[in-house]
């Protein structure tokens, strides 16, 4: 008997509570990574090279690194300085400061892609620096960056088993939990890997829609008239 | 030029981390370290060789396979890209035994992480064909030669040259997710780290350590696939040129 259907319908409930464990790390981490990724790509193309410089090599450094070490890192190294984060707390920053970095070369590109002028502009038109970036520059560089950053939340999120190994109870560490307690690890690690592919391949289909509502509306500015 | 910047990077990058180790009192560390290391290497290797097979079979399968290898390719390449590589290395480690199959972790590590970036590698390679112009197909046809000659004569070397730097980004992924192994129970770098972290409570050395050769590592692929690419690139405008 490889598969046992009574003993799934009964680990069913444990799984689907660690599951929102497993959301609520993905929604945090993403949400810093968007952010933190924002910040780093405007302070990469500042025109000081004693800002740019550095936030590159941390970029650099942070993409070519395991984020299983970086989870580690932020988990043992803080508390020698006094902070004692708990372990979600721990994940969630290490998560997003990983794919922050990601995010960041993605925003680059879509800054990147601003014609001139709409700096030029900004500049003759007297506006202050933050107000160029809020008013001009953000609006038009995020939205074609969008699908590109969907992306990273779905890697973001088939990452976050990661998070098991520094014992946050989410939906890896819970199967383990149970696999270890029943002796059968079959049905839930098998439940968890359909839980991700069923999740990726919905995500999937929502950045092509997104993509494609994308394109229509940035093909043709202010709606179809 | 930039290839000899990023391996003057890499030297001084790895010299600085082993200075700073030694320098710093923990010299013990080091010979651990550097055990771990090589296990990292080592898998890092297999897996690579394993992704690139793996990644031209599905892609070969998926592009002009008849109807049931397509299907099995596209299953293969949507349920390693859609789920997490970790739950694919504890369903090979945990699960596999349960039907009988037992395999040696090491083997586990390399098969799992090499099906993984496999199933990635498999689209950066169905890219790179797809990038070759329309026109060679057509002059191998016309020059009469059957598809799987041209395929392998005339189309792959092409799409060879597009692929080396996507491949090179997928070869830092695997080499990032070797830190994966070392949670069933494979003594590669994060492992040791973690061992000796629990043994010696002196955690900013070590992990700043490990970091700065996951880094060199990732350094010297880059370097690699750099210089591989510059051999092939020679090749093709050498061939423009005649």
């Amino acid at each position: 008997m490889f598969w046992d259907w009574g003993y799934t319908l009964e680990i069913m409930p444990t799984l689907l509570r660690a599951s929102l464990i497993t959301l609520q790390a993905t929604v945090l981490g993403f949400l810093l990574a968007a952010s933190l990724g924002l910040v780093l790509a405007i302070l990469r193309m500042s025109q000081s090279r004693w800002v740019s410089l550095p936030t590159g090599a941390f970029v650099e450094f942070v993409r070519s690194t395991p984020v299983l070490i970086q989870i580690f890192f932020i988990f043992f190294v803080f508390p020698e300085f006094g902070i004692v984060l708990p372990a979600m707390v721990a994940g969630v920053i290490a998560l997003g400061l990983h794919y922050g970095a990601y995010c960041s070369e993605v925003y680059r590109a879509g800054l990147e892609n601003i014609p001139k002028g709409q700096w030029e502009a900004s500049v003759a038109l007297n506006l202050s620096p933050y107000v160029t970036f809020r008013d001009i520059i953000i609006p038009q560089a995020i939205p074609p960056v969008v699908p590109a950053l969907g992306n990273y939340l779905v890697a973001l999120f088939k990452e976050t088993p990661l998070l098991s190994a520094i014992a946050v109870l989410e939906l890896m560490q819970t199967a383990k939990i149970l696999g270890s307690q029943s002796f059968r690890y079959v049905e839930p690690i098998t439940i968890v890997g359909l839980f991700f592919l069923v999740f990726s391949l919905i995500a999937a289909a929502l950045i092509r829609q997104v993509e494609a509502w994308l394109n229509r509306s940035l093909r043709n500015p202010g709606g179809a008239r | 030029m930039q290839l000899r910047s990023l391996a003057i990077c890499a030297i001084v990058f790895f010299t600085a981390g082993l200075a700073v180790a030694s320098f710093a009192g923990f010299r013990e560390f080091i010979p651990g370290l550097l055990e771990g290391a090589l296990v990292t290497i080592q898998i890092t290797i297999g897996g690579c060789v394993l992704a690139v097979v793996m990644a031209l079979l599905a892609a070969m399968a998926k592009m002009y396979g008849p109807a049931p290898l397509r299907w099995l390719a596209v299953a293969y390449i949507e349920v390693f890209r859609g789920t997490s590589a970790l739950v694919q290395l504890f369903w090979l480690f945990f699960v596999l035994p349960h039907f009988g199959i037992l395999l040696e972790p090491l083997t586990v590590a390399i098969a799992a992480l090499g099906l993984n970036v496999g199933a990635y590698g498999a689209e950066v390679v169905r890219g790179a064909v797809n990038a070759v112009p329309r026109g060679q197909w057509e002059a191998s046809v016309a020059l009469n030669m059957p598809r799987t000659l041209a395929l392998r004569r005339i189309i792959l070397p092409q799409a060879f040259i597009a692929m080396i730097p996507p491949w090179g980004n997928l070869f830092i992924e695997l080499l990032k997710a070797t830190a994966l192994v070392s949670l069933i129970t494979i003594s590669d770098l994060a492992f040791k780290a973690q061992q000796m972290n629990q043994t010696t409570f002196r955690t900013i050395e070590i992990f700043t350590i490990v970091l700065v050769m996951y880094l060199a590592i990732s350094i010297l692929i880059t370097v690699g696939m750099r210089w591989l690419e510059s051999i092939a690139a020679r090749g093709i405008a050498r061939g423009r040129s005649q």
